[in-house]
């Protein structure tokens, strides 16, 4: 008896010694506070007017801040401009800026932004992301080249540390733009000296962000440190960053396992259930559907019916588990989830809800009625999609489905790339893959580009009430009216079936498990500006 | 030989004329664009883009201005690095990829030719079959497999050697065996063959009734004859595999010249396809040139003269 009570005391101690220990190791830091991420490719460009990559915008957004930067919750907070107030009609901003400075130590004032947001639309800069500002008054006739006179752009400064900004329509999600890279702020000098490539030299690359480039060697590695000038330098506890450059999923994997990396993205679906298991894996919201769209102007999907049936007959779950892999959600709507609706807290696809089942029977009865009872006489369907192994698998399994729950044969064309792209704005397909991911984080990135004629409404389809629904709720001042306005567009849009929601994305990322603090915004961006590194 | 050098030198120059015509033709006839995007541009910015970067200009006018330029030596901007132009992009990748290439085809030549040479005095025996089953493996194996390979047992598994990226001596080991496979098994083959045919020959049975050594027969006459073959095949061997291996250096992540082969026409970088594609043509036509003369220098029979003279 006095044994066992004696080993039980110790059973205790040595428990109580376990979890102090264990929290204790969990509060350490590593002596070296050193990153490797694997950014994924050699960078296009690193000109936070001219990119538009995802890569670009994690390497620009470490370097340069912009009048707000977003937190945990994607909730843009106060950076360069310390506070602002809007006008009553939602039209005039009007952002107080801190005092802060450049990497070289000259400071950073309001006429910095409104130089670099002109430039970013001057016709001559050539920007292809130019668009995310012409939201701001006369942005879009000066861009295209129309409206000659910079001054009557919509942003001024009203003296150094006060930045005057005017709207075209008041646009609830202005804030978080202000987070994007083209509507960060770029050193006058060094660009005015060589327009073109003038960040492609870390010395002339001055940013005002929480890091600085010190080196970059193209298609291998950009090495950044913290800058000594950032005005939340105490913020920053990394001593360096290693943005690999490595294209390949398969050797970025081999490198996470030799300890050359410690965190990627994208793992090779064939790994993601190990990985899993290890507890390597990790799943955050990526604001993206993948779909397949209908050409609507040929037969026999010109009929809504057979729009409809087609999307009804498939089983989106075995196809993300048996397929896709990874976690992905079945979409059973277009809009993703993690977009605000009438307020930011609320979701809009939890609001909005499902549009359809996935439902054999009915589907059946739809293709029936458009003339095709079990499938007879329906013309053999061609899906197309671009090249890539991924694609070529989900449209397998949809083929397979298709014939089996409707009788219907379907042959697959791939094409390469551009090809397909340009098959696609032909209209010369019938079903085609897509996908969509968001520009910021509202409903409108997604919903916009189905207005009649828009430049990515590659399906023939158009709706006259749907056009209305978008350009009213572009300019309604009162959230609550705007977002059921964007969801009556949406109802439209899944009534009438132009496109067949699959899944919505997921962002996976491998990382190591001593990497904290660092996070990622479902536009994909990462802030390693909170990054640190546990002792291992 | 000096009329020869001067014919060739001129029909190199029209070989290269011709292959950047084609190309730029055959570029332009394919479907997409530098500023193709799957998220499509408003036609406004498009025609910015355009305007800046002169594609809208027709098509010949295009043409004579890049000749233009190319005359001069200038290959261009890239449309996918902004910042960047196409001869910077040679300059940096360039070295990488030939030192990598040079360093396989060296090992290839130390390995190859001994082993055909082998293979070939010892013709059926258990040295014979081994080296002839490993050639067989070396030919038939593509690169990237062998790559992957390589890269899981000695870097992922014995932890001997780095994964990927580039810089010290220590990251050339692995590309450099991946490359230098098949160049290897190809070198043993191309070697046994010739000399075994050689070995077939009078002039050996002379060498050997004058009462030469096997050892002086083999290195003054077998070797010298034999190895036609092998120099014959190194012209289009060093040309393709010093301007890099879009495969292992994908793989390895190595910041060579070998990806953009295969990368600037999937993104339709158009200056870049005619820069790397002028430049791999230049060296092949020149190396084919100086394989010729070397020839001329290692038998004495073949002579650089046209047939009239």
């Amino acid at each position: 008896m006095r044994i066992r009570k004696s080993l039980l005391w110790f059973a205790c101690f040595m428990t109580v010694l376990l979890i102090a220990s264990t929290g204790f190791a969990a509060e350490k830091l590593a002596k070296k506070q050193i990153l490797s991420f694997n950014v994924g490719t050699e960078p296009s460009t690193l000109d936070p007017a001219k990119s538009t990559g995802i890569p670009e915008a994690i390497i620009e957004l470490n370097c340069f801040e912009g009048l707000t930067r977003m937190d945990e919750n994607n909730v843009p907070q106060p950076a360069i401009a310390e506070s602002w107030t809007i006008s009553k009609d939602g039209l005039v901003y009007t952002f107080k800026l801190r005092k802060t400075k450049w990497s070289n130590g000259q400071p950073v004032t309001a006429h910095d932004f409104e130089w670099a947001w002109k430039r970013a639309l001057a016709p001559e800069t050539a920007s292809e992301y130019a668009y995310q500002l012409w939201y701001i008054k006369n942005g879009r006739p000066y861009n295209e080249g129309k409206l000659k006179d910079p001054s009557k752009v919509g942003v001024r400064a009203v003296n150094d540390y006060t930045l005057q900004v005017v709207l075209e329509n008041p646009t609830p999600y202005f804030l978080q733009l202000c987070n994007f890279p083209t509507l960060m702020p770029v050193y006058r000098k060094v660009v005015e000296a060589d327009p073109e490539g003038w960040f492609q030299n870390p010395k002339n690359y001055i940013g005002n962000g929480p890091y600085k480039m010190v080196s970059w060697q193209h298609n291998s590695k950009i090495e950044l440190v913290p800058n000594p000038h950032y005005w939340n330098r105490k913020k920053v506890g990394m001593e360096r960053l290693d943005l690999y450059l490595v294209d390949d999923i398969q050797t970025a994997l081999s490198m996470f396992e030799t300890g050359q990396l410690d965190w990627f993205d994208a793992p090779p679906a064939a790994e993601i259930e190990r990985l899993e298991k290890q507890g390597l894996l990790h799943k955050s919201e990526y604001i993206g559907t993948y779909y397949y769209m209908f050409n609507v102007t040929k037969k026999p999907l010109n009929d809504v019916r057979v729009r409809k049936a087609l999307t009804m007959a498939i089983d989106r779950q075995t196809l993300i588990d048996r397929v896709v892999r990874g976690g992905q959600l079945p979409a059973l709507a277009y809009v993703p989830y993690g977009l605000g609706d009438a307020t930011p807290d609320k979701d809009f696809r939890k609001i909005g809800g499902d549009y359809f089942k996935e439902d054999l029977a009915a589907a059946k009865k739809l293709l029936a009625e458009a003339g095709y009872p079990d499938g007879k006489g329906f013309p053999t369907l061609t899906i197309l999609y671009n090249t890539s192994e991924n694609h070529k698998k989900i449209a397998e399994a949809i083929q397979e489905m298709w014939k089996k729950n409707l009788g219907i044969d379907v042959r697959l064309t791939n094409q390469e790339w551009q090809v397909y792209l340009d098959s696609r704005t032909q209209l010369n397909y019938e079903v085609a893959r897509a996908g969509w991911i968001g520009d910021y984080l509202d409903p409108m990135t997604f919903l916009d580009m189905w207005v009649t004629g828009g430049g990515n409404n590659d399906t023939g389809w158009g709706s006259k009430k749907y056009d209305e629904l978008i350009y009213a709720a572009q300019a309604e001042l009162n959230t609550a009216k705007r977002a059921k306005m964007l969801h009556d567009a949406e109802t439209i849009l899944m009534t009438e079936m132009p496109i067949m929601p699959i899944y919505f994305y997921v962002n996976l990322t491998v990382i190591k498990p001593w990497i904290k603090g660092a996070f990622r915004s479902p536009l994909g961006f990462i802030d390693f500006s909170t990054a640190y590194v546990l002792e291992h | 030989m000096g009329s020869y050098v001067l014919r060739r030198f001129i029909s190199v120059i029209l070989v290269i004329f011709v292959v950047a015509t084609a190309t730029f033709f055959l570029m332009h006839a394919i479907p997409g664009g530098p500023f193709k995007r799957e998220k499509a541009l408003p036609p406004a910015i498009q025609r910015n883009i355009e305007e800046r970067y002169k594609l809208n200009d027709p098509l010949w006018k295009q043409y004579v201005d890049y000749i233009g330029n190319l005359l001069r030596g200038d290959l261009g901007p890239s449309y996918k690095y902004l910042g960047r132009s196409v001869n910077d992009i040679i300059r940096e990748g360039f070295p990488i990829s030939a030192h990598l290439g040079l360093v396989s085809v060296v090992f290839a030549l130390l390995v190859g030719v001994p082993c055909g040479i082998i293979s070939a005095l010892k013709q059926n025996q258990w040295q014979d079959n081994f080296i002839m089953a490993f050639a067989i493996i070396g030919v038939s194996v593509p690169s990237f497999v062998m790559a992957t390979l390589l890269m899981y047992v000695f870097a992922v598994k014995l932890q001997w050697l780095p994964a990927a990226m580039w810089g010290t001596p220590k990251h050339v080991i692995l590309p450099m065996l991946a490359l230098a496979g098949f160049p290897t098994a190809f070198f043993a083959r191309l070697m046994r063959s010739s000399t075994l045919d050689v070995l077939s020959q009078d002039y050996i049975r002379t060498a050997r009734s004058k009462g030469l050594s096997w050892g002086a027969v083999v290195y003054k006459h077998v070797i010298k004859n034999a190895i036609l073959p092998v120099v014959t095949y190194l012209g289009p061997l060093i040309a393709g595999i010093i301007t890099g291996s879009f495969v292992v250096e994908n793989i390895f992540a190595i910041p060579g010249l070998g990806r953009y082969y295969v990368t600037s026409i999937y993104n339709r970088d158009y200056t870049t396809i005619m820069g790397v594609t002028i430049f791999y043509s230049a060296l092949l036509v020149m190396l084919n040139f100086l394989v010729d003369i070397a020839y001329c220098w290692i038998d004495p029979r073949i002579k650089l003269t046209d047939a009239k003279e």
